[in-house]
């Protein structure tokens, strides 16, 4: 092994940020200007899933109708089923219209009103007066809203002459216990084109990494969405919250997961089944096909399984379009009918679209206060560390996150950390960063490198992917969520047993993919962990065995810890904590829409 | 309404061989096409073919990407001798008669398999200012009207894949070439009411690697996966640079 150790660099920054998504850039903006910044990626900035998101940025702008940041609180309270902090949702609702304003002043090209200001449309879950009707809230570009709130980023991050480390997987934080406190001192990164390692020490630093939805095997996220960064977290002893709640979008092109945004009902589609009757009358009667994606989702897969499901199979819905004016489709919903032509060779104009919940977004993740500081337990901070976006749990989603509200919380709270971060920074000294900060790494490289093993990465990560989707999808039980367990352990032995073909030094994905597969194994384990633990059904989470909201038991978001212990039976190992919700203003009650 | 899904779920699976172009720089070995016989299913993509190269067959098989649904830029490559994303390619749209020749893309540097060297074109990219410039500092919205939005909204779409600044012969044999991903980019601002520097960027492209190598071949508009009409936007960017202003 020794010959084979990569050589390793060290850099020194103020403001480290490990992710080029939209919360990460955004960070860098307020960060970049002020304090001596780093943004590390293990893409291309603009290769980012931000790019992905499609229908819009909550923000009570009122451009056309009536509308109040107060309002879009209760929305984000209530379609969070309760378990959203509300202090940290009223900071998201009142700083949406300058967060939306600070896009466009960046050059962000929305959609206008006939009057030249940024136009809004509908989307679930957001209403008018505490749930009366649709509310036009979601600022738009096209279908295309996260593609340009990444370019608008990038683009801003270009002219302040941000500094970048693109293709650089970071594998490892560097704690360092300083007067008794373990502080952040620096991050690993692995170089994909030499596979050469770099330790970037900083003052703070920042967790932008996004999340992992190829714990799933339908999904809408990118490949490389493999929760490398928060699995470092977990690894590092530190919780992670609410995991358990994972958002099923309910408009996955079937049998594909790819994305069919939500504005596409925000427009006036609906959803049918094989008789053309729109099922969501009956779940909805309110807001209809409008309703949050959890209970759309649980509605479209209940079709399913009690027959009324289209195609061949019987094993998805419909979304139809074809009753909007073929303008309109192309004006406002031009890339995802686009989507279905090219994937589906179906012509959304005359036909209706076949659709079925697809693993979208993480409403858990690592902890933070409304600053994006870290938490290392309910209360305390881990001082110069943040995270911010999907990675991250303030919690504004709570227990399903509504649309339109992740590109608006990568904006609020990727800010809020680029300003908390520079702040501590100023004062703050470094941490020292040990000789042997980068062994962890190459140990966890030579490994997989030299291993014989006969294990293959891609079909220990399929058995992954097929056990979730089959047990700690839409609907769960204990049992269910057990037999995952009880797959994740064996995959976990396999996995000390893989190895690679590709040893080189050079663009090894083959290499990165195992790693990768090791942070979907961990996460996919707290998932399955935390939602056989919580013992109700609410938001994204239902349990077939507990079908109700338990706010006397449960009204608490998880905390699950990664011990040292040797889990006799699956999940062992895992510590589980309580964490009291926030609650200013917003009582709970019985979730109807 | 049923009759069209029961043809979509009964696509059958049928097997496809396909060339890739093969250069790693480490095994000493001179670039070369090697092929493979691939089971794939109706709805599979050039992109899925390669993956299942990769996960099956020969993990050290290098390419990019990242979202598969041709969003994110990562896989453009030469398929067929035509420049298209991995991810938006239906391996069965493709004549399955033949083999497939999968090539990375052409004017920048091998790196490995089909991954390229893409610091050029990031640079070029970055060369032209590719960012709002505006001395008005506003409290609200700075007011656009649809009309003024339509001017520039489809050079916006634009993922920087390269697919078309790779597809041209221009920029083949002259690297120093802005090329027409640079331009579409310089388009999306010079023709943008709230933006200032129009002629900044007209000044940068009107210099010998600027506008005007362009040849108008239209390979880069055939090339677009988002389907920007690249040849117009460079037209338009032209006669700005002859008016002296958008």
């Amino acid at each position: 092994m020794s010959n084979a150790t990569p050589k390793v660099h060290h850099y020194e920054y103020d403001v480290v940020i490990v992710g080029a998504g939209g919360a990460g850039m955004r960070a860098a903006i307020e960060a970049g200007p002020h304090a001596k910044t780093a943004v590390i990626s293990k893409l291309f900035p603009t290769r980012s899933h931000t790019g992905a998101a499609q229908g819009g940025m909550a923000a009570a702008l009122a451009n056309v109708e009536e509308d109040s940041w107060e309002w879009h609180t209760f929305d984000t309270v209530k379609g969070g089923d309760y378990l959203v902090d509300q202090d940290a949702a009223e900071i998201l609702a009142k700083e949406s219209v300058q967060a939306v304003i600070d896009l466009e002043n960046m050059g962000l090209p929305f959609n206008r009103t006939p009057d030249g200001k940024i136009d809004q449309r509908r989307f679930g879950g957001h209403t008018r007066d505490h749930g009366k009707a649709p509310v036009r809230r979601s600022c738009y570009a096209a279908d295309r809203t996260g593609h340009m709130i990444l370019q608008t980023l990038y683009q801003n991050c270009v002219k302040l002459g941000i500094e970048f480390y693109n293709e650089f997987y970071v594998l490892d934080l560097i704690m360092t216990k300083v007067d008794g406190v373990e502080r952040p001192s620096a991050v690993v990164a692995y170089e994909l084109a030499t596979g050469e390692l770099h330790v970037f020490q900083g003052k703070s630093i920042i967790f932008a990494t996004g999340g992992f939805g190829k714990i799933f095997k339908t999904t809408s996220n990118a490949h490389t969405l493999t929760g490398d960064g928060v699995g470092i977290i977990y690894r590092k002893g530190l919780p992670l919250e609410d995991m358990e709640f994972y958002q099923f979008h309910p408009t996955g092109l079937a049998g594909l997961g790819i994305l069919l945004s939500e504005a596409a009902r925000g427009e006036g589609g609906i959803l049918r089944n094989s008789s053309g009757e729109r099922f969501m009358e009956r779940y909805a009667p309110t807001i209809k096909d409008l309703a949050p994606r959890d209970m759309v989702a649980r509605a479209m897969a209940n079709e399913v399984r009690e027959g009324r499901g289209a195609g061949p199979n019987k094993d998805y819905v419909l979304l139809d379009l074809t009753h909007l004016p073929p303008e309109v489709i192309d004006e406002k919903l031009p890339d995802i009918t686009e989507f279905a032509r090219t994937y589906l060779g179906v012509e959304p104009y005359t036909e209706p679209v076949p659709v079925f919940p697809t693993a979208h977004y993480a409403m858990g993740g690592i902890p933070t206060n409304v600053q994006a500081e870290v938490l290392r337990d309910n209360k305390t901070v881990v001082p110069g560390l943040y995270a911010a976006g999907e990675c991250a749990c303030v919690s504004v989603h709570g227990a399903n996150r509504l649309g339109t509200n992740s590109l608006l919380d990568i904006n609020v709270f990727g800010k809020r950390a680029g300003i908390a971060a520079v702040e501590y920074a100023k004062t703050a000294k470094h941490v020292p960063v040990p000789a042997n900060a980068a062994d962890e790494v190459v140990s966890m490289i030579e490994k997989v490198r030299n291993s014989k093993g006969t294990e293959k990465v891609a079909v220990l990560r399929k058995e992954l992917q097929d056990t979730m989707d089959k047990n700690a999808q839409v609907y769960r039980t204990e049992e269910s969520l057990n037999e995952a367990l009880d797959k994740i352990a064996e995959l976990r032995e396999r996995y000390e047993n893989i190895s690679v073909q590709d040893k080189g030094q050079r663009f090894n994905t083959d290499l990165l993919e195992a790693i990768e597969l090791g942070f979907l194994l961990d996460l996919a384990e707290v998932l399955a962990f935390t939602s056989r633990e919580r013992r109700e059904s609410r938001g994204g989470h239902f349990r077939e065995d507990f079908e109700t909201r338990d706010d006397k038991k449960f009204m608490v978001h998880s905390m699950a810890y990664l011990t040292d212990k040797k889990p006799k039976k699956p999940g062992d190992n895992i510590k589980l904590d309580w964490k009291p919700v926030t609650i200013t203003n917003y009582q709970p009650m019985e979730r109807k829409y | 309404m049923a009759t069209e899904f029961e043809e979509l779920g009964a696509v059958p699976s049928f097997t496809v061989t396909l060339f890739v172009r093969r250069f790693n720089p480490e095994d000493g070995q001179e670039a070369r096409w090697q092929d493979f016989d691939v089971e794939v299913h109706g709805t599979d993509r050039v992109l899925d073919a390669l993956h299942k190269i990769k996960w099956e067959m020969d993990g050290s098989l290098t390419f990019r990407r990242s979202c598969a649904h041709g969003v994110c830029g990562s896989d453009a490559m030469r398929i067929n001798g035509r420049n298209r994303l991995a991810c938006k390619t239906l391996v069965k749209d493709l004549d399955i008669t033949q083999p497939i020749y999968v090539e990375p893309i052409k004017g920048l540097a091998v790196e490995k398999d089909l991954v390229v060297d893409m610091n050029p074109f990031y640079q070029a990219y970055r060369d032209i200012k590719p960012f709002l410039i505006a001395s008005d500092k506003p409290e609200k919205e700075r007011l656009q009207s649809a009309a003024q939005h339509s001017k520039f909204e489809d050079t916006t779409k634009c993922i920087l894949c390269a697919a078309c600044t790779t597809s041209c012969p221009v920029f083949w044999t002259d690297g120093q070439y802005f090329g027409p991903a640079a331009i579409v980019n310089a388009h999306r601002f010079i023709f943008d009411s709230r933006d200032e520097a129009a002629e900044v960027r007209i000044d940068i492209l009107n210099d010998k690697e600027g506008v005007w190598r362009c040849r108008t071949t239209f390979n880069c508009t055939e090339a677009c996966p988002r389907g920007i009409e690249v040849t117009k936007a460079i037209a338009e960017v032209k006669q700005a640079i002859l008016r002296g202003k958008p």
